[in-house]
């Protein structure tokens, strides 16, 4: 099959204009293809909040109905975190992690391009289900009965199903790759413990991942089963107990919780040596710390349950080990504070993010310590307490770190300077919106307003808090747009960027911006923790700064390849296929055999 | 699977460790399958017992059927290291006969598990009334309620489907994708089958294309180990709700 | 652990073409009659009707020398860089973990 399709369609050795892109298997044009779809997805994940603050903005409004309502804040939560904030941290993994550790390219870049392929065809799967007439609508962690075909007829959450295994597929493909790439890529002399910061926390959230995403891949097809064939996984009728889903969703729920948020850590952490002058306090203490959370991640699910009814032992149980896991949590947090302190520090765009992070993150953290006690969540639990605890970490937390990491980073991906006054104006614009819109949740959240509900009556005393919190929300708007704008104009026409315009530390700073094709023209040798700081400072003596094993000559890249985007597409028919029609799911099925055996039967290099 | 080669001059030669990538990548996916087959498992324990209606495994199960497939299984791992091993010793022959037989001892084991399901799809429950001996709970139940005064002896079909209870639901399911599996596997390996006979395909110095389907092959079967254990032993024992 | 594993493996830059000794077929041979022996021993111990509640243990203890026997001797960790060793039983003692808390939580092991 495969001898017979190679010769048919060549292989694009020197594609040009956009199937340059579409072949690609540099992992830095896959970052920025990551990071563009990423970033649409976050402004319609944005849209979406839009409406649902419009709907709140008043008492009894009736700007959409409840059941647009219900679609609306299921798709807002799916959107921002499986198609904005995931992704987001993977546009980073991919531009960065060769960059940082001295390599040319990830383990596997064929790979790498189907992750990406095959994240946009779950981005699509999804999305497209408001043009198909149903989206989903059981909450971003759809709770069975609800998801039953009794109770939810119509194929909205046959879209959430595929489309979050699709994704599922993606992110394992990836994570899987920056396992190996980290392991095994590392330029001679990077130990572990040479790491960067942001290498290590991308390590822990691609562990974290693999072992958490199987769970949510099983409870998905469980839950199809019991959709598609009538099987009992969650139906009462038949002795089974829906809380089963509640479990395997936490089970993989709060290690989700973890690789969201890991990413933006590791970001925090680059940022704040650099704007400070001074090395990462307690770097050891900062990796061992993020090991540690990553652990007891496994330890906590429960306190998503509190209110179910498990008994007192294991409410308990969970009210400890999540009351403990605020402790590496803080450890980090005072690092972070003490790597400021003396620091001669520079008040730039990113460096703001990153002490906006600091301050965001930890009230969000504390919110969590008060819902950790498994009594007072119960006062809590499903009230707009949470949703403000959770806008404090994901909001405040993940995303300022990765506003934070765009502008960081944003001369290394464009070669160009972004306005430094704008970037400013951006981020307090942003930071005084979001706290206008989050944090009086907390009020009306401990004064009994529920979640999910489309509208609440005038006489619960809630309208003008939730006045305020939409009008904050159109400043976080704002805000987003000024970004926009700031990013394209400095793009085309931002003032050229230096390698190293921030005096910073790690490896990717020490070649030109943006970086060649090949990243780096010699291998260099690590001698230490923030090796591009240590030479530049001539803290390394004699030595020779770089002993290189590979002379620009003989550099060899992986070629580009048709055959990981044949293998998504197919997934991507396949999609559509298990929603609607199985003939067509086998049809995917097939290309995606083809993809993979037309890849599998490719050398990485062909002889030009 | 040609990668081998040619990433050998790129990252073998070159990796950190100077372990293959692709081996790396392979025990990670290995570790990360875990979890999908504890999730799997998980569901078996959490519902065994809670079915509220039969047939239940000891209706069902026959230990001698299922220990037969279990020793085909675990003969196709012998059957697949010795396949890895004569590659490793350059015998193309040898790596051709004992890939085969792998192949035919999966596809075998993929024949007891078709015959089980339609065994179970169509169970058929006997009981003479006039002298019931042995009756499981679940027969009980139907001597009970249909073997009424007159009637000597009650015939019907009582098949489990994955519809039928919670054990089948589970059961099918967990079975089913450790079957996918393993259909997975006897893939693989025809095609390295197939390969051997292109010039150059399958050489002792990519060993590694065989290796990494090979601790693929014993993951499924070490699976297969647990599943027999945890589902059809501990499944028709009696001390547990069944 | 782990972490040192990796590192002192980046010392060295040579490649590991072939990892090691490699037992010989007859050890595979051995540990085929192995575990052939015990899944008989397993059917036979669970027809010993006396043996009653101790087949728990006893099952376990023999899968699990099944297990172990599969995954060191044909998958080689025996023989492999600890590196393999380490990434494969993070994930089986977590799901190992994760079973065994699910039991607990739906009353596995409460008294009665
Ligand atoms: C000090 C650390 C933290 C503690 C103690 C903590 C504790 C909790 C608890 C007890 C809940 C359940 C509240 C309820 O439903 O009644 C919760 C919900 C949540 N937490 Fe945290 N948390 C912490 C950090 C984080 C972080 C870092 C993130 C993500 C970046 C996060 C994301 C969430 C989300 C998304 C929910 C709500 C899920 C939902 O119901 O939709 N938390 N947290
Ligand atoms: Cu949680």
């Amino acid at each position: 099959m495969t001898t017979l399709l190679i010769p048919m369609i060549k292989r694009p050795l020197h594609p040009t204009g956009i199937w340059n892109w579409i072949t690609t298997i540099d992992h830095k044009k896959i970052g920025l293809l990551y990071g563009a779809t990423a970033f649409i997805n976050f402004l319609i994940g944005g849209i979406e909040a839009i409406l649902i603050r419009a709907q709140l903005s008043g008492s009894n409004a009736d700007i959409i109905t409840p059941e647009v309502y219900n679609q609306l804040f299921t798709m807002h939560g799916t959107t921002m975190i499986f198609l904005a904030i995931m992704p987001l941290s993977a546009a980073f993994f991919n531009y960065l992690i060769p960059l940082q550790i001295g390599a040319r390219d990830v383990a596997f870049p064929r790979l790498n391009a189907f992750s990406y392929w095959v994240f946009l065809a779950g981005t699509i799967i999804l999305h497209s289900s408001w043009l198909f007439g149903s989206a989903p609508n059981s909450g971003w962690f759809s709770y069975a009965p609800l998801t039953s075909v009794a109770y939810n007829p119509g194929h909205g959450m046959d879209f959430w199903i595929v489309g979050l295994q699709v994704l599922g597929i993606a992110s394992l493909a990836a994570s899987f790759n920056f396992i190996v790439t980290i392991i095994n890529m590392r330029a001679p002399g990077m130990t572990l413990m040479r790491m960067p910061l942001f290498t290590w926390m991308t390590f822990i959230t691609a562990i974290l991942l693999v072992l958490a995403f199987p769970v949510i891949t099983v409870a998905l097809i469980e839950l199809m089963f019991d959709r598609s064939f009538g099987t009992n996984f969650f139906f009462a009728p038949a002795g089974a107990d829906p809380v089963l889903w509640q479990h395997l969703f936490w089970v993989f729920g709060h290690p989700e919780v973890y690789i969201l948020i890991l990413p933006a850590m590791g970001i925090v952490s680059e940022i704040l040596p650099t704007f400070s002058k001074k090395p990462l306090f307690g770097y050891s203490t900062v990796i061992l710390a993020g090991a540690i959370i990553a652990f007891m991640g496994w330890l906590v699910w429960s306190h998503h349950m509190f209110t179910v009814g498990l008994g007192p032992i294991p409410n308990s149980v969970f009210t400890i080990t999540t009351m403990a896991i605020a402790i590496p949590t803080g450890i980090k947090i005072f690092n972070w504070i003490f790597t400021m302190w003396k620091g001669s520090i520079t008040f730039s765009t990113p460096m703001l993010y990153a002490i906006g992070f600091i301050v965001t993150f930890t009230i969000g953290g504390i919110s969590g310590v008060m819902h950790a006690m498994s009594s007072s969540d119960a006062q809590q639990q499903d009230t707009y307490f949470v949703v403000a605890h959770f806008h404090y970490v994901l909001f405040g937390g993940a995303m300022m770190g990765i506003f934070g990491g765009l502008y960081y980073w944003f001369p290394k991906f464009s070669g160009r300077m972004f306005s430094e006054k704008l970037g400013k104006v951006q981020f307090f614009l942003l930071f005084i919106g979001q706290n206008i819109t989050f944090f009086p949740m907390h009020f009306v959240g401990m004064d009994g307003m529920p979640r999910r509900i489309y509208t609440y009556s005038g006489e619960m005393g809630w309208t003008a808090l939730n006045a305020l919190e939409t009008s904050g929300s159109i400043l976080v708007v704002i805000s987003v747009l000024l970004f926009l704008h700031n990013i394209v104009k400095s793009w085309r026409s931002g003032e050229e960027a230096p390698g190293d315009p921030w005096d910073a530390r790690t490896l990717e700073w020490s070649i030109s911006s943006p970086p060649p094709e090949y990243n780096f023209e010699v291998i260099p040798e690590v001698h230490t923790v923030d090796e591009w700081w240590a030479r530049k400072r001539g803290l390394l003596g004699e030595q020779s700064p770089s002993v290189g094993s590979n002379e620009k000559g003989e550099i060899h890249l992986p070629q580009p390849s048709f055959w990981p985007l044949v293998s998504a597409i197919g997934i991507f028919i396949g999609g559509y296929g298990l929603i609607y029609s199985y003939p067509v799911a086998i049809v995917g099925l097939v290309i995606m055999m083809v993809g993979v055996y037309s890849w599998s039967f490719e050398p990485v290099n062909d002889p030009d | 699977m040609a990668e081998a080669t040619a990433s050998n001059h790129e990252s073998e030669h070159q990796t950190t460790t100077g372990l293959n990538h692709r081996k790396i990548l392979m025990w990670v996916f290995l570790g990360s399958d875990c979890m999908f087959f504890a999730t799997l498992i998980a569901t078996y324990l959490v519902y065994k017992g809670k079915s509220l209606s039969g047939p239940m495994p000891l209706d069902v199960f026959s230990i001698p059927v299922t220990t037969v497939s279990t020793f085909v299984l675990l003969m196709s791992s012998m059957s697949m290291v010795l396949a890895y091993a004569a590659l490793r010793k350059g015998s193309l022959k040898g790596y051709r006969t004992w890939i085969l037989s792998t192949v035919i001892l999966g596809s075998t084991f993929l024949g007891f598990q078709t015959f089980e399901f339609y065994e179970f799809a169509n169970h058929h429950v006997h009981i003479d009334c006039i002298n019931p001996v042995d009756l499981t709970d679940y027969e009980q139940g139907l001597f009970d309620k249909n073997c009424k005064d007159g009637v000597d002896h009650y015939d019907a079909q009582h098949g489990l489907t994955p519809k039928t209870n919670l054990f089948g639901t589970t059961f099918f399911v967990l079975t089913g994708l450790h079957g996918t599996h393993v259909t997975i596997g006897v893939i693989w390996l025809m095609s390295l089958f197939l390969y051997s006979f292109k010039k150059g395909g399958v050489t002792p110095e990519r060993h590694l294309d065989t290796d990494l389907a090979a601790l693929y092959w014993h993951f499924v079967d070490v699976v297969w180990i647990v599943i027999f254990a945890v589902v059809y032993l501990f499944g028709v024992f009696e001390g547990f709700p069944s | 652990m782990a972490m040192q594993n990796i590192n002192k493996a980046s010392d060295s830059t040579k490649v590991d073409t072939s990892h090691s000794e490699h037992p010989s077929a007859v050890t595979y041979f051995k540990v085929a009659v192995a575990l052939c022996l015990l899944t008989g021993l397993e059917v036979v111990v669970f027809f010993f009707e006396w043996l009653s509640y101790g087949i728990i243990p006893v099952l376990a203890v023999l899968s699990v020398v099944k297990f172990a026997l599969v995954i060191m001797f044909y998958m080689h960790l025996k023989y492999d860089h600890r590196l393999f060793s380490t990434l494969f039983l993070t994930g089986l003692f977590l799901a190992i973990g994760v079973i065994f808390a699910l039991m607990a939580l739906f009353g596995w092991f409460n008294a009665g």
